[in-house]
């Protein structure tokens, strides 16, 4: 799919419930768009000349914005591209997303972040934005050019899964990433702790018998970079928080006063480590699903808001590298398509308001890069989803936009679905356009597993 | 029963077990016979599927399928899936083509063999899969234990060593409880899983007290190897600490018998005298692994294949009806 210039650039969406964190805006409006802008929300505006489109029991929200994403390129691209990634994104509302620099070659060096760049311009539907490595190699000891690389045009810093042991090292990343003030972000796992854990230390693991990997093994490590955070006075961003210990540990390091964001993944919140039972390997992440205990502390800081985002982890593996033992399977699972209806359970649920959702997959991941976005307010570029939040669907990731499969929610019936997705004003996602999904459930298929 | 797999004690209930039990006793006479065959299954295709090698139970296996006239075949495969660059989704394939009426299925990681009986038309016995589920060694186990006792409702079991990394360990825990038997489990702190208690079993580090009041002491194999220095400072101080003797048996009740699944580590598990002799009943255990292997196969092998297999299965996996 292509993206659609919409007529004379304007376009009406017309009596859909605007939700926009930035403004405080939950209520029924119009919203004008007008040469890739928001010109205009208000009650009943005038449409003449203009494309109209009905909204009516639709949320109308700034496009989410992933501060998480593997987006495979260069070098993997048989997991994913910039055209399918970008694709998987605008499906799911992502009109921004920051893709991980663990790529091949590691976006280390200036020419990589330029090359995903140039990429994304001529084939990603959503704007792309690369996360740099933030040591050469993701080894760990040598600091990357950092103001090189932000130049090239890098929002971040992470060596993501490759966890940096070394305190000096990092004391010194997070030291220098002052100069060019964007967050360095941490998959905070201490390597030795965790040994060779696949799964959650706990009752789980222990019945399953496979290997753990314990809570105090980010719990320590979040403490660490949080105390270097303060020495330093960096930004840190702490990726997929997934335990209740980190979470404590960043509520206390912000009272305090420390440059701390964090970020939280929809099947943190959603699954416990019992959905590994199963030995399906789609359920193998890093970090792994926890106890329910956990879970509930994640929510608890989400909707305090100790926790700024929710991020995908989006993270594509082929098939064929998933189907083998639990433990040689790659972590990862992916996650754009099914973000938004994985936390509209948390809606349901109680946890959070509409307006919250759309706050921390929108507005606030938006802040912590300093992007543009994650706002309707005048002015704004007009990044813009449709939600039908009752909408029941079956999600088939045979069907989906992604090169992979790898999701736990494979063949699931979700409720909520992104309708449309504008991107600059101009459509970028269409669900009437092309149903690749099941929308009603026709065909009731076995569970994969038993 | 018939008509299912055996992927772990903790999926059957108190009557499957039973049932398996009975049959097995059935199956001991067959192995007194000078001419030790019966045409059961006959015609019948057994593939012993073992990616990690294991003599004594596949050679077990083996046995058990050629006494009731199955044609046996070993399959044995080296490696993990991802170095021989092939997923278990081939290998199931490829097997399945193979039309078996049974895969017998060993492998170092948990959940492999439940992954396969996804997918496999025949049915599929766990014959041991990572530190998860040994259900096989578990029911001779209790097979073992009936014949010498009586009964397994109201034993005291205790389980000695290496319960974290134990497939054998956590599948009596689930056989004899489910058979109404007390279960504790002993080891050196490092030995023993995250809230290992959840799964109904008292745990001590203090072998004295778990043995006090004992009727069956299990020792399980240590990895010295592997764990070394890791989960224990050296075989001497493990072999001193939690080590079997006559003389820490004197805590256990006086009838008490000695169990392990084998092979032995002499004097560091069980000393050498232990290893020998009365009350150890090591042997029984192994005589009686045949004809409780010869129970499950009757149970499971001697039905047709499951509706579907490999290759319907990939068709709606990919959408094709």
């Amino acid at each position: 799919m292509t993206r659609r210039p919409t007529e004379g650039g304007r376009l009406v969406i017309r009596g859909g419930r605007i939700l926009d964190p930035s403004q405080e805006r939950d209520g029924v409006f119009d919203c004008l768009i007008e040469n890739g802008r928001i010109t205009a929300i208000g009650a009943k505006l005038a449409a003449d000349g203009a494309e109209v489109f009905d909204a009516a029991g639709q949320w109308v929200v700034p496009g989410f914005v992933d501060l998480h994403a593997h987006l495979r390129v260069p070098g993997q691209e048989y997991k994913e591209d910039l055209a399918s990634g970008g694709a998987a994104a605008v499906a799911g509302g992502f009109t921004q997303v920051a893709c991980m620099a663990n790529t091949d070659p590691v976006n280390d060096d200036p020419s990589v972040t330029q090359y995903i760049l140039d990429r994304a311009a001529k084939e990603s539907l959503a704007r792309i934005h690369p996360i740099a490595a933030a040591t050469r190699g993701l080894a760990g000891q040598v600091m990357t050019e950092m103001v090189a690389l932000r130049r090239a045009g890098a929002v971040a810093f992470s060596d993501d899964g490759a966890t940096i042991m070394d305190a000096g090292v990092m004391r010194r990343v997070l030291e220098y990433s002052t100069l060019v003030d964007v967050p360095v972000i941490v998959h905070a796992e201490d390597c030795n702790l965790r040994g060779h854990g696949v799964v959650h230390e706990g009752a789980v693991a222990t019945r399953l018998g496979l290997p753990g990997n314990p809570a105090a093994a980010e719990e320590i490590m979040v403490a660490r970079d949080i105390r270097l955070a303060e020495w330093t006075g960096a930004h840190l961003h702490v990726a997929h928080v997934s335990t209740a210990g980190a979470v404590e540990s960043i509520r206390r390091a912000r009272e305090a006063g420390v440059r701390v964001t964090a970020e939280v993944t929809p099947h943190h919140l959603t699954l416990t480590d019992a959905a590994t039972m199963t030995f399906d390997t789609s359920t193998r992440v890093a970090p792994p699903l926890r106890s329910a205990r956990h879970v509930e502390a994640l929510r608890r800081g989400l909707a305090e808001g100790v926790i700024d985002a929710i991020a995908t982890d989006h993270a594509p593996h082929a098939t064929y590298e998933k189907e083998v033992e639990f433990t040689e399977a790659p972590p990862g699972m992916i996650g754009l398509e099914t973000a938004l209806a994985v936390c509209l359970q948390l809606v349901r649920e109680g946890v959070l308001s509409p307006l919250e959702l759309v706050r921390r997959l929108s507005t606030n991941p938006a802040r912590v890069l300093g992007l543009e976005g994650g706002s309707l307010a005048v002015g704004a570029e007009a990044d813009i989803v449709l939600v039908d939040p009752e909408r029941i669907w079956t999600y088939d990731p045979g069907r989906g936009h992604s090169k992979s499969r790898n999701s736990p929610w494979a063949d699931q019936r979700l409720t909520g679905r992104v309708v449309a997705t504008f991107v600059a004003g101009r459509i970028a996602y269409g669900f009437e356009h092309k149903d690749e999904h099941k929308d009603e459930h026709k065909d009731e298929r076995g569970v994969p597993n038993r | 029963m018939i008509g299912r797999d055996i992927l772990g004690i903790e999926d059957l209930s108190r009557a499957e077990i039973e049932l398996i039990l009975e049959t097995a006793e059935r199956m001991q006479e067959i192995g007194t016979r000078e001419v030790k065959k019966v045409p059961t299954l006959r015609g019948r295709t057994l593939i012993n599927l073992f990616f990690e090698p294991s003599t004594r139970t596949q050679t077990s296996f083996e046995i058990a399928g050629k006494r009731l006239a199955a044609d046996v075949v070993n399959f044995s495969v080296s490696g993990s899936s991802v170095t021989k660059r092939e997923t278990l989704l081939d290998t199931a394939k490829t097997l399945d083509a193979m039309d078996p009426d049974c895969v017998i299925v060993r492998h170092k990681v948990a959940g492999v063999p439940h992954r396969l009986a996804a997918v496999l038309g025949a049915p599929v016995i766990n014959a041991g899969d990572g530190a998860h589920e040994h259900p096989s060694q578990a029911l001779l186990d209790l097979l073992t234990v009936k014949e010498q006792k009586g009964r397994i409702e109201g034993l005291t079991v205790t389980i000695v060593g290496d319960i974290a990394h134990s497939r054998v360990a956590r599948s009596n825990i689930y056989g004899f409880s489910k058979l109404g038997a007390e279960v504790r489990v002993a080891g050196p702190p490092t030995m023993l899983p995250a809230e290992i208690e959840s799964l109904g079993v008292k745990s001590y580090t203090n072998l004295r007290e778990a043995i006090e009041g004992a009727d069956v002491v299990m020792a399980l194999r240590i990895q010295m190897e592997r764990l070394e220095g890791a989960c224990f400072p050296s075989v001497r101080e493990y072999a001193a600490t939690f080590g079997l003797d006559r003389k820490k048996l004197r805590f256990a009740k006086e009838d008490a018998i000695v169990m392990h699944p084998g092979p032995v580590n002499r004097g560091v598990e069980l000393s050498h005298e232990l290893a020998d002799h009365r009350p150890s009943v090591i042997l029984d255990q192994v005589r009686n692994g045949v004809a409780l292997r010869m129970a499950l196969l009757y149970l499971v092998a001697g039905r047709r294949r499951k509706a579907g297999g490999v290759e319907s299965r990939a068709a709606s996996a990919t959408g094709e009806e």
